[in-house]
């Protein structure tokens, strides 16, 4: 057992500045937020508001445990879009009854809440999560059903949404429909395809075909109640299970169908007693240097993150770009990769995919603290073999069966992205920091190599180059890469699941942790270690 | 040794039996199967039933136990058949030991208006008996009287002649159904007297102490609530005589062992005066005081003086003050409505149980430890605190503190009245007499020592607290931070019962410390230092308070601090539809039987027409028709035992007179 001990000097210079900045970004974030949380806006907050309804969160949290922590996924989702920050839904991971459930629900104060082609990533990325950790689902349902001048982007993707519900039914993963208000059409198979179905009186509308459409078809005259109120399918369809009198009610029904739901979490239960960390989570601010081309040393991170700041470091005298180790997070044993001098070379990429399988061997879940440039380029290298090396990480992570979880803390680039597991690895979760960049490589790297690119090919043309337009293009490139490497910018893109302040760092893995462990924990087998 | 009473008179007696090596014989009613003198008991006996007469009041079921149990002595307590001259001859007849007064003492004693003839013969001062025939204005106001029994009952103040012949039938109703003896009598009422009275222990060797006087002058509805001893009035010549009436009242019966002499005094043109009132052939509620002045175990005496012992020839000196205060589960803000329900917990900091506490400190005398049901059918007493200290101020400013540290959860009491009653000016000077409560404004008296800035901030303790709970039982998550949120939109939300007014309180636990929290706590600064499931400690105004926190089944939140006790009632989160009360609803509003239905479901009713009546602490209540309707629902029969809030009836309202209420 080794304590780890922090040298950050909290009184200098360069930690007050780097803490400044990171402050001004967090500001810029909760500016973010708080987009999605005011939803579609007073006029459309107001009016729902009268009509005695509950905003999408007031549900969220009447519906969780009392002083229980709730974990909200993807609230930047369309930002730098054209649709609201949000995406017209809320999605999170809540506690009901004692029960982690994943949690979805429409904000009917934006566009009525309809779906447009975020709102749809956002929920598959809801669906998932729910699917590969053994999540209960709770569906909050007030939906105006496509967004329709989108529908082109939604109407055949969309099918998955009621794939996906009675595919986690098939799996023992229950799956709870909560209806406020219309979930007509198209929307009327969420509750159609869920487990458990409550209705509240005289607001739940659920219909193939609304009064017009009926009109139009086949010439019935029928009101909205007979076609698909609560009532009704309590009474006469047998849609509904239970019929709420109020919201308030079908949140309280909701809550006791958990209640009863038997449910026993598969994964191996946290160490009852264990010790926060010695070192102040609060120094997080300071750590991260503005320039990501100056490296930190993430031992300074995984002291304020782990259990008692213990930490046994695994070849801690080998590849020391990248740091391993075996660590506690509120209880659950965890592997460590975290880069250290951005770089990842042979003997790092090595020692990765050694330590991975290691991992495996024992079902320990990983967490990979980004700060990498990629791997390491040159004649050199390559001729020592570093893709060969590389592959062997990226090899060794894509097969690992443990769970991953993954946080951006300063550079992801490059395949260097891929081997610390990015999102197209499929990290159980993926967090990132306000300072994370994320991109193919650098933006003014990315520039310079346009600008040689061009100049060789100007070269072999034999035409002059055009410096001014050379270094126009420069600035431009580097602008729009800068901007598209920006943690927003990819947090809308549902590119992570969610970007978070770095002091909450421990408290997000210990929640994603906790959610792992409601599926079994296992890792790959069919293969002894590979010494490397 | 059988003890045939209950609570804490009976686990009295048995402190002074252990003391001196005898074995205890419990009985009980049905309803005190769990009470603490059956469990201190070496042995008990159930006594079928509820009612004092199916139970503690059946004097042949008592003999019965006694034999049973292999008793061969019985302690009567006080009240039941304590002063019951029948019941002590039957004890003696059934060649058991009687710890009191000989029947023939009891039975000259028991008759008040014989009694009075008694004491006149021996040159005791009395107040004239007045002939309730023969009353005239000039005798008013006047005081009708139950001849058999004590404690207040079948007694009545009348001032108005017309008054008279309804008090007296009245009166009479209530002794026959309390005592089997409807005589009543009447004598001039003094508005506001002084309760003296002397302690006697007398051996059968003819030596009878007066021990000393207690002063019990401050009662609510002829009932005492306030005793102490020496009493302030009470200077070397008055004591003197009052000793000697006393030591004469005994004689002139050939009483033995402890009882009490009760004197009325008055002021009169410059001196006290003084009138007998009854003796009291037994030991009473407030002995200990005089035990704590004079160190005297007055139990263990009744015990030694029925095995013949003798008295030394002098009592012992008195020393310091003592005051005892009668904790009641009643609300002194409602017309001293008897209160029921559980009493979850009773804790009095430094005091020690049934046993004196020497020069300096506090004693408890209760019947109950915490976690028993108090019921309809007994004495709404839940114990009583005493305090003895060098000077009557002092024990009184000591009892006062203790008092309001006591943690008592479960049942509304008198604590908070005893509270501002001891540290009332004129309590301190000594000035109590019999009309304390009418002179002194009962309404304030009565209010909470909490004021409404207390119980909101008791409220956010309460809900700090529950949320601290709610983190220690979460299944999973627990330690994460209290309610964190990655992108945090509202605050939590908790409101609380307290009486008629909900407090609703909002909070947020942000990384450095309490946020969003109401108006009124922000604007006092409030900060928490800690917050555990059963302890907080804020911050407000810049003065560090601590509360700390009880909670019991049906969501009752108990707040105690320095700043003063509140219950709280936690409101669900969320309403279960079927448990809201039917409208038009009649509830129960104090506990009590069903005496009488008149009505029957499907029955027209007209607005205000009686539906049905309960009787609680012998008193009927009339529940009407709120309204005209038709009865829908009837949900008790005569008999039927109610607690607050019961649903008795349901009347359906016509339309037009229906209410939104």
């Amino acid at each position: 057992m080794t304590v780890l001990t922090t040298r950050v000097d909290t009184r200098s210079d360069e930690f007050a500045a780097n803490r400044d900045a990171m402050l001004a970004k967090l500001d810029e974030l909760a500016a973010e937020h708080a987009k999605a949380v005011a939803g579609g806006g007073e006029k459309y907050v107001e009016r729902h508001r009268k009509r005695g309804k509950l905003l999408a969160r007031e549900r969220i949290e009447l519906l969780v445990d009392e002083d229980s922590p709730f974990l909200e996924l993807s609230p930047l989702a369309a930002w730098g879009t054209d649709f609201a920050v949000g995406a017209s839904i809320v999605t999170g991971i809540g506690v009901v009854e004692g029960v982690e459930c994943m949690i979805i629900a429409s904000d009917p104060t934006v566009k009525g809440g309809t779906s447009n082609p975020y709102t749809l990533r956002k929920s598959f990325r809801a669906a998932d999560i729910a699917a590969q950790n053994n999540l209960p689902t709770i569906n909050l349902v007030e939906s105006g059903g496509a967004d329709l001048p989108t529908q082109k982007d939604i109407f055949i993707p969309g099918g998955r949404i009621f794939r996906d519900l009675t595919r986690a039914s098939a799996e023992r993963r229950p799956t709870v429909a909560l209806v406020f208000g219309n979930s007509t059409a198209g929307g009327a198979y969420l509750p159609g395809m869920s487990d458990y179905v409550v209705m509240v009186k005289e607001r739940a509308k659920v219909f193939l075909g609304g009064p017009p459409l009926v009109k139009m078809a086949t010439g019935e005259e029928a009101d909205d109640e007979s076609l698909g109120g609560a009532d009704m399918h309590a009474r006469q369809s047998g849609l509904a299970d239970y019929l709420a009198v109020d919201e308030q009610d079908a949140i309280r029904l909701g809550r006791r169908i958990i209640a009863r739901l038997n449910w026993r979490k598969q994964g191996p239960a946290p160490k009852p007693d264990y010790a926060e960390p010695l070192a102040d989570p609060e120094d997080l601010l300071g750590i991260v240097p503005t320039d990501l081309k100056v490296p930190f040393d993430p031992r300074e991170v995984i002291a304020r993150v782990v259990d008692g700041s213990e930490f046994d470091e695994f070849k801690p005298l080998y590849g020391t770009s990248l740091v391993t180790g075996w660590a506690d997070v509120h209880g659950y044993p965890v592997g460590i990769l975290a880069n250290a001098q951005g770089v990842l070379f042979s003997e790092e990429s090595q020692k990765a995919a050694q330590f991975i399988q290691l991992a495996n061997q024992t079902d320990t879940p990983l967490i990979f603290l980004h700060n990498t440039t990629g791997y390491m380029v040159g004649s050199k290298y390559e001729q020592g073999g570093i893709i060969k090396h590389g592959a062997q990480m990226i090899n060794a992570v894509s097969n690992s069966k443990v769970p991953h979880i993954s946080i951006l803390m300063g550079a992801s680039y490059g395949a260097g992205h891929y081997g610390m597991c990015g999102r197209a690895y499929d990290p159980r979760f993926l967090f990132a920091w306000p300072s994370a960049k994320s991109a193919v490589m650098g933006a003014q790297q990315l520039a310079g190599v346009l600008s040689l690119v061009a100049r060789a090919a100007a070269e072999s043309r034999g035409t002059p180059y055009d410096e001014d337009q050379d270094a126009a293009m420069r600035a431009m490139v580097e602008q729009q890469i800068e901007a598209e490497s920006m943690p927003m910018f990819l947090s809308g893109l549902l590119y992570d699941d969610g970007i978070i302040d770095p002091r909450d760092t421990r408290t997000v893995l210990g929640m994603c942790l906790s959610v792992i462990h409601n599926a079994p924990v296992k890792g790959a087998d069919g293969f002894g270690v590979f010494r490397m | 040794m059988l003890v045939a009473n209950r609570g804490e008179i009976a686990r009295r007696v048995f402190r002074s039996c252990r003391a001196l090596g005898l074995s205890t014989v419990a009985v009980h009613s049905d309803a005190d199967a769990d009470l603490p003198h059956v469990r201190e008991a070496d042995a008990a006996i159930r006594l079928p039933g509820n009612t004092p007469a199916e139970t503690y009041l059946r004097p042949e079921l008592i003999i019965e136990a006694a034999r049973a149990a292999g008793a061969d002595a019985v302690h009567p307590g006080y009240g039941f058949l304590a002063e019951n001259a029948e019941f002590a001859r039957a004890v003696v007849d059934a060649g058991l030991t009687w710890i009191g007064p000989s029947p023939e003492a009891i039975a000259a004693m028991g008759s008040k208006v014989r009694a009075k003839r008694l004491m006149a013969e021996a040159d005791v001062p009395v107040l004239p008996e007045l002939d309730p025939a023969s009353v005239t204005a000039d005798d008013l106001p006047v005081l009708v009287k139950a001849s058999a029994g004590g404690g207040g009952r079948g007694m009545r103040v009348v001032s108005d002649l017309s008054a008279l012949p309804d008090a007296i039938a009245a009166a009479q109703a209530e002794a026959g159904s309390a005592f089997g003896d409807s005589t009543v009598f009447c004598e001039h009422y003094l508005t506001s007297g002084r309760h003296i009275e002397v302690q006697i222990l007398a051996d059968r060797h003819g030596t009878v102490w007066a021990v000393g006087e207690r002063e019990c002058s401050i009662q609510r509805r002829h009932q005492k609530v306030v005793e102490e001893a020496p009493s302030p009035l009470v200077d070397a010549v008055l004591r003197a005589e009052l000793f000697e009436a006393a030591r004469a009242a005994a004689k002139a019966i050939g009483y033995v062992g402890a009882g009490t002499v009760e004197f009325l005094a008055a002021e009169r043109d410059g001196r006290v005066e003084f009138f007998f009132l009854e003796m009291n052939t037994r030991l009473q509620v407030e002995h200990p005081v005089t035990e704590a002045t004079t160190g005297l175990d007055l139990v263990a005496w009744q015990l030694r003086i029925a095995r013949g012992e003798r008295l030394p020839a002098e009592p012992p000196a008195t020393r310091g003050h003592a005051i005892e205060v009668r904790l009641y589960a009643e609300d002194p803000a409602k017309d001293w409505q008897p209160q029921s329900g559980t009493l979850h917990r009773l804790s009095v900091p430094d005091a020690v149980e049934f046993t004196n506490p020497g020069e300096a400190g506090l004693r408890l005398d209760s019947g109950f430890a915490g976690g028993e049901r108090i019921g309809v059918h007994y004495d709404p007493m839940i114990a009583k605190l005493v305090a003895v200290a060098p000077t009557r101020h002092e024990a009184a400013t000591r009892l006062a503190g203790a008092l309001a540290r006591a943690q008592i959860h479960g049942v509304t009491t008198n604590r908070d009245l005893l509270v501002r009653v001891l540290r009332h000016p004129a309590f301190l000077a000594g000035e109590t007499d019999t009309a304390f409560f009418t002179k002194h404004d009962l309404a304030t008296l009565a209010t909470p020592l909490a004021g409404p800035e207390v119980r909101d901030l008791s409220a956010l303790a309460a809900a700090l607290a529950d949320a601290a709970e709610n983190r220690r039982a979460a299944r999973v998550l627990g330690r994460l931070p209290s309610g964190w949120r990655t992108v945090p939109s509202q605050p939590q939300r908790k409101v609380y019962t307290d009486g008629e007014r909900d407090i609703e309180v909002t909070y947020r636990w942000g990384r450095h410390g309490l946020t969003d929290l109401p108006e009124w706590a922000a604007g006092r600064g409030v900060e928490a230092v800690s917050a555990e499931p059963h302890r907080v400690v804020l911050i407000v105004d810049g003065v560090r308070r601590t509360f700390s926190v009880a909670r019991y089944p049906d969501g009752l939140v108990c707040v105690d601090s320095p700043l003063g006790s509140v219950s709280l009632r936690r409101r669900p989160r969320f309403a279960e539809p079927e448990h809201a009360a039917p409208h038009g609803s009649l509830l129960a509003p104090m506990p009590g039987s069903v005496l009488r239905v008149a009505v029957a479901v499907g029955e027209r009713v007209k607005a205000g027409q009686p539906l049905l009546w309960l009787e609680a602490m012998k008193m009927e209540h009339q529940i009407s028709a709120p309204g005209d309707g038709v009865v829908t629902e009837l949900h008790v029969a005569p008999g039927e035992q109610v607690d607050v809030g019961t649903t008795l009836a349901v009347v359906q309202e016509d339309e037009q007179g229906g209410t939104d209420a």
